[in-house]
């Protein structure tokens, strides 16, 4: 295995990385102020890509196209906090998970039904297209590498929202103390509906990222809400800090895996059996890497509650 | 007959005279099991589109169709398939798309006297050693399309083959399918997981090993997913696969970085036959879209039991199993006969990515495999 194979493998795990982390932001956020399990953040990981695939093909403008993600997304999840969500904050969580799990069920048929049962197509625009050259001779394609570019630059941006600003301090101080801020006169149901809608605009905007090379059909975001489940376990739930570190390390584990172990098992088996078996073992490994985080740190890398 | 049967017997068929109403005596009742909602729905709506244009095109109106959802799940197949046998008491099954769920409801089905019709799944069990009497494929053995793969790839002179699909049973037999015919070497083989969406690892992979063609067999999505990003890569090799990934419900998803790919199948559009001729163009008229490989299995599928209902009844088992078998109907395929295990033995096309107009379809470039059957049909025994 040559070193240019490994260095854009890297690349592609830190992609990954970074795409799962605008998913599980939100899902942490809402986790850690509102103490909500919401299963349905895939549905409005799809209904980003949805719209951004509707505008792309009535506009043909991609940039258009990423608003019309950010503002669909942010909208429904707005709306379902104010019709839904808000009546679960005080139930326990297995009614939050059936709740959002018939979320999900109505926003995959809603979708199916506006958008009919065929995948839509969202290309990424002519000038993100095509592969560059980096130093050291890695061709690498300039979509994903914005896609890093676009995920870091968000991270950075989340950062400063809840370290410097107004409406950051009040989310922290919701997840510390949710009684105490209300009582100071924060209006906490706006900032709940708030932080959710933001939430939701992240997923939607990855949605619309990820469609535009991958395929955009009903379902597409359940599997990666598993995975943004992962990574808020081993980041910590509630952390931010904890969200970007834990997406980073299941992109880089998987990607590295799914090269690495069948490489390993070739040394002792044919190669037909090593990738079999080797992919197996790859498709565990971010499991593994959450049994290990959860004995050694129970409360995740970055969790502040015990 | 003792006095107790003939009594019962009678008030089964008084029961049974209420409970069909207003259809006929001698109705034959079809039971669709497909998958119709979730991210798989387009091809169960293809098969059950096509299934029932043919059954509206015959004009008979003693089938009565019962269709339900399987959701892909394969619990809740079961369950929709002893509800169909047990409640409703069909004559036939079809419909079932995924090998899974075929496995699941099949042998059991067959093993209740049920005439099965597969419209689409053909895993190997059921064509070797679980072959039935009652289990009739009108679709293909799932290695079909990637022996013919295979062998395309020997009359391209490619020597170093790239080879990946997901890792589960239909994925292996793809593998196993297209290492049967091909002859040449491999410069790497890969299993992906199921649903995976991100193949930027495996075409990084794919880049360095020096590969001089690449078969994959990724369904649906997975297929949009790859297509998509190995064009983007910039990544220069030839890809070959089987029709799944290129059938036309997804190729518009695709786009323009599917043009030009050579793919396997059994059907297309421009067969040159008046009965697919005028499939394509009442399907058209009919639900505003092309049809696809699916819609075209499942208007054969019901052609194929339309031919057998004209010459003997369901309740008539041998006879009408032999109907079945003699396969005596207009396929769209042309030539379309039934082997030893009840698969079919049939031409598969090498077809190729064109643009027509707005609208991206195939075309065929060649024929891979003639009458071709399939290895299993060796191990079945009735």
């Amino acid at each position: 295995m040559s070193l240019i194979l490994f260095a854009e493998q890297v690349l592609n795990g830190l992609q990954l990385g970074v795409m799962l982390f605008l998913m599980a932001a939100g899902l942490t956020l809402v986790f850690g102020v509102m103490g909500l399990i919401n299963l349905a953040h895939g549905s409005l990981f799809m209904i980003g890509a949805f719209a951004a695939a509707a505008v792309a093909g009535a506009t043909g403008s991609f940039l258009l196209a990423l608003m019309a993600a950010l503002a669909a997304a942010a909208a429904a999840g707005a709306l379902v906090e104010l019709v839904v969500i808000r009546r679960l904050y005080n139930r326990d969580h297995l009614d939050q998970v059936l709740a959002t799990f018939a979320l999900i069920l109505i926003f995959s048929e809603g979708t199916r039904w506006v958008f009919g049962s065929f995948p839509l197509f969202l290309n990424i625009p002519d000038y993100l297209a095509g592969p560059v050259t980096l130093p050291g001779g890695i061709q690498y394609p300039f979509y994903r590498l914005t896609l890093i570019l676009i995920g870091l630059a968000v991270a950075l941006g989340l950062f400063l929202l809840i370290s410097r600003t107004r409406l950051g301090i009040q989310i922290r101080a919701g997840e510390n103390d949710r009684e105490m801020i209300a009582a100071l006169g924060i209006n906490i149901s706006g900032l709940y509906t708030i932080v959710f809608a933001l939430g939701a605009a992240l997923a939607g905007l990855a949605g619309a990222l990820v469609g535009a090379i991958q395929s955009v059909q009903v379902g597409m975001g359940e599997p990666v809400l598993i995975l943004a489940f992962v990574v808020i376990v081993i980041g910590g739930i509630g952390s931010i800090k904890g969200a970007l570190v834990g997406s980073i390390l299941v992109g880089l584990t998987d990607t590295l895996g799914g090269l690495l172990l069948p490489e390993l098992f070739r040394q002792f088996m044919d190669s037909s059996a090593a990738s079999s078996a080797g992919s197996a073992l790859a498709s565990m490994l971010i499991y593994i890497l959450m049994a290990a985080v959860l004995i050694v740190r129970p409360t995740g890398l970055f969790g502040a509650k015990a | 007959m003792t006095l107790k049967s003939l009594a019962m017997a009678a008030s089964m068929m008084a029961l049974g005279t209420v409970a069909l109403g207003d259809t006929h005596d001698d109705a034959v009742r079809v039971g669709m099991i497909t998958t119709l909602s979730g991210g798989g729905a387009g091809l169960g709506i293809d098969v059950r589109d096509g299934f029932m244009l043919a059954i509206a095109q015959s004009g008979l109106d003693n089938i009565e169709v019962i269709i339900e959802d399987d959701q892909r799940r394969p619990d809740v197949a079961v369950r929709l398939s002893d509800e169909m046998i047990q409640s409703h008491d069909v004559d036939v099954m079809t419909g079932i798309i995924w090998s899974n769920l075929a496995m699941a409801v099949i042998p059991s089905a067959v093993a209740q006297d049920v005439i099965y019709l597969s419209p689409n799944a053909g895993p190997s069990q059921l064509a070797g050693r679980g072959c039935h009497p009652n289990y009739f494929n009108v679709a293909w053995q799932n290695d079909a399309l990637h022996e013919a793969a295979g062998a395309y790839a020997n009359s391209q002179g490619y020597t170093n083959s790239f080879i990946l699909a997901p890792n589960y049973p239909a994925g292996q037999d793809a593998l196993t399918g297209y290492k049967r015919m091909y002859e040449g070497g491999l410069a790497g083989e890969l299993f992906t997981e199921l649903g995976q969406t991100d193949y930027a690892s495996e075409i990084a992979q794919i880049r360095a090993s020096g590969a001089d063609s690449v078969f994959f067999f990724l369904p649906g999505g997975m297929g949009i997913a790859f297509v998509k990003q190995f064009a983007d890569s910039g990544v220069d090799i030839p890809l070959i696969g089987p029709a799944f990934s290129f059938d036309q419900g997804i190729l518009q998803a695709v786009g323009a970085d599917a043009l030009g790919i050579v793919n396997t199948s059994q059907w297309n559009r421009d067969i040159d036959n008046p009965t697919n001729a005028a499939f394509v163009e009442s399907f058209q008229a009919e639900y505003g879209r092309l049809p696809s490989l699916y819609a075209s299995q499942g208007f054969d599928t019901a052609n194929l039991l339309i031919s057998a209902l004209a010459v003997a009844d369901p309740s008539d088992g041998d006879a009408f199993r032999a109907a079945l078998a003699a396969a005596d109907f207009d396929s769209t395929r042309g030539d379309f006969a039934f082997g030893p295990n009840q698969h079919p033995i049939q031409d598969i096309y090498v077809r190729e990515v064109i643009q027509d107009g707005d609208v991206f379809t195939n075309r065929i470039i060649g024929v891979a495999l003639e009458d071709h059957g399939d290895f299993y049909a060796a191990e079945c025994s009735f």
